[in-house]
């Protein structure tokens, strides 16, 4: 599925505020007239004093705002988690597809910063969905706030080693984790990852193997099917832009 | 004065919104054969400007002319076709398979191409002698004297020139390992911009003919310095990534640069950089 962005979606939001999340950023912005989306579609956040915007899915969507919760790995994610009250940022979004909700025993797992959509996601399926979460140190593990009740695993036990049979999982983290979702459940909905200069399908930055060739992933996803990856040849991936 | 977009820098039919705001639409790259492109990452942020290595993905003539030409004829807007290939043939059949569009640029400036002058040169006249469509030569400012390769394209019948390319370039990551997958890639964005008008400057002067201007165009007063350097058009690229908005918001700002510079109109501004009578009207 492609999004269309249309030129005017990008316009500029004011910090609402900026709460730290474990190690992470939770970014809030007022929400004007930004539509929140699909869960797992994502926006394009401008980083101050940066040449190119970084991509984030949105994590919350409280009455009036949006809020991104930001993992400070890089200069732009760096300079968008010094951001404070009252600054403005451009933003474009939503864009891409997102999580089908359509399904009947969701699961949601997560590994890391791939926490990031679940939130929101676990909103809009209706707030009582099961999750699994994975985390590298109880540091991050933090995070785990954002989702009251969630099952937490801290490395080096894995997240994929506690998910049940009989749900249908709808996932988001590292690369390694998600080929192990799409190997073990067919079926299941991964958001993937990639760096992104443009996120509207103008750079050609942001290919993934999709059904056994190179396609962008702002327009194919970031939400995929696990069928459409599963031989994916490119099984390292390297931040692309220093995020 | 026209304003069209970098070629690779937008996809017409996933943004037809974007394309139109533009005065034309220039096309990625089309070669003979199709091309998957680089493998990832492609991409890097560098200081002031970004790296890419796309490795000029396409479907492919046959493709471009049955499928993606077609539905670009539909959104109305000009279109520029940009040609590639690997010998001048390659490029001549394409040129010749093309119906009726705007013009053709030739792209004799990807990595795969040599870009020696006579090589360019042949390329253009094998191309002049496959269409009558206008011709516009893509160069590339690594060479040491640009100048010469634009007289040898117009020599050899180019109508314009597009001007300039992407630079190579490499970027590292924390662990000292190139970050783009393919190591090297094209440099663009701001940091491209002064060698970008040393180059329309010196083609201008040494051809005359028509140069569509481009390399970190971010704002209107820069796409005013690129024709005041003498180009009568210019183009978008790095910057149509991080604002779609891009082109709507340049043209009012070159509206805006133009009458601070004193200047009556963007199509009155090409070469003045170089008169000396006009110089104080333009700040520098």
């Amino acid at each position: 599925m492609s999004s269309v962005p249309q030129p005017s979606r990008r316009s500029r939001s004011r910090v609402a505020g900026s709460e730290r999340v474990g190690p992470y950023t939770l970014l809030r912005l007022e929400r004007g007239a930004l539509d929140p989306g699909v869960p797992g579609q994502f926006f394009m956040l401008e980083a101050p004093g940066r040449l190119l915007p970084r991509p984030f899915s949105l994590c919350l969507a409280p009455p009036g705002e949006l809020a991104f919760l930001v993992d400070p790995i890089g200069p732009g994610t760096e300079a968008l988690c010094a951001l404070e009250r009252g600054d403005d940022i451009a933003v474009l979004g939503p864009l891409g597809s997102g999580y089908r909700l359509d399904v009947e025993r969701p699961l949601l797992v997560a590994g890391g910063i791939g926490i990031a959509p679940l939130p929101y996601l676990r909103e809009r399926l209706g707030g009582g969905t099961p999750v699994l979460l994975g985390f590298r140190s109880a540091a991050h593990a933090e995070a785990a706030e954002l989702l009251p009740g969630a099952q937490v695993a801290i490395g080096p036990e894995l997240v994929t080693d506690l998910v049940p049979d009989g749900y249908d999982v709808l996932a988001c983290g590292p690369e390694p984790m998600l080929h192990v979702v799409a190997e073990r459940w067919p079926d299941s909905q991964l958001a993937w990852e990639a760096p992104m200069a443009c996120g509207y399908g103008a750079c050609y930055g942001c290919v993934v193997e999709i059904d056994g060739a190179l396609k962008r992933l702002c327009l194919e996803g970031p939400v995929l099917d696990a069928a459409r990856v599963r031989k994916l040849q490119f099984a390292t991936s390297r931040g692309g832009v220093a995020a | 004065m026209r304003l069209l977009n970098a070629s690779g820098c937008l996809d017409a039919l996933a943004a037809p919104e974007v394309a139109r705001e533009l005065d034309g639409f220039v096309t990625k790259t089309v070669t003979p054969l199709p091309r998957e492109g680089s493998a990832p990452p492609r991409i890097a942020e560098t200081a002031h400007g970004m790296l890419n290595s796309i490795g000029l993905a396409n479907p492919g003539r046959e493709r471009f002319l049955a499928d993606h030409l077609p539905r670009l004829r539909e959104l109305g807007v000009p279109l520029w076709v940009s040609v590639g290939g690997f010998c001048a043939e390659d490029y001549a059949e394409t040129c010749a398979a093309l119906g009726d569009v705007e013009a053709v640029e030739l792209n004799l400036s990807c990595p795969n191409v040599d870009e020696a002058a006579d090589s360019a040169a042949e390329i253009v006249a094998a191309c002049r002698a496959a269409t009558r469509l206008p011709l516009y030569a893509k160069l590339s400012a690594a060479h040491p004297d640009v100048a010469e390769v634009a007289r040898a394209v117009a020599a050899a019948g180019a109508d314009g020139l597009s001007l300039i390319n992407t630079l190579r370039g490499l970027a590292l990551d924390r662990g000292l390992r190139p970050v783009l997958a393919r190591g090297s890639g094209g440099l663009s964005g701001p940091s491209l911009k002064p060698v970008a008008l040393h180059a329309v400057a010196a083609c201008h002067a040494a051809t005359g003919l028509p140069i569509i201007g481009m390399g970190g165009i971010t704002t209107g007063r820069d796409a005013l310095e690129f024709l005041a350097c003498g180009a009568r058009d210019v183009a978008l690229g790095t910057v149509l990534f991080s604002d779609p908005s891009a082109p709507g918001r340049v043209r009012a700002e070159l509206d805006a640069a133009c009458a601070e510079a004193g200047v009556v109109s963007s199509d009155d501004a090409t070469g003045i950089a170089k008169s000396p009578e006009n110089s104080r009207k333009v700040p520098a």
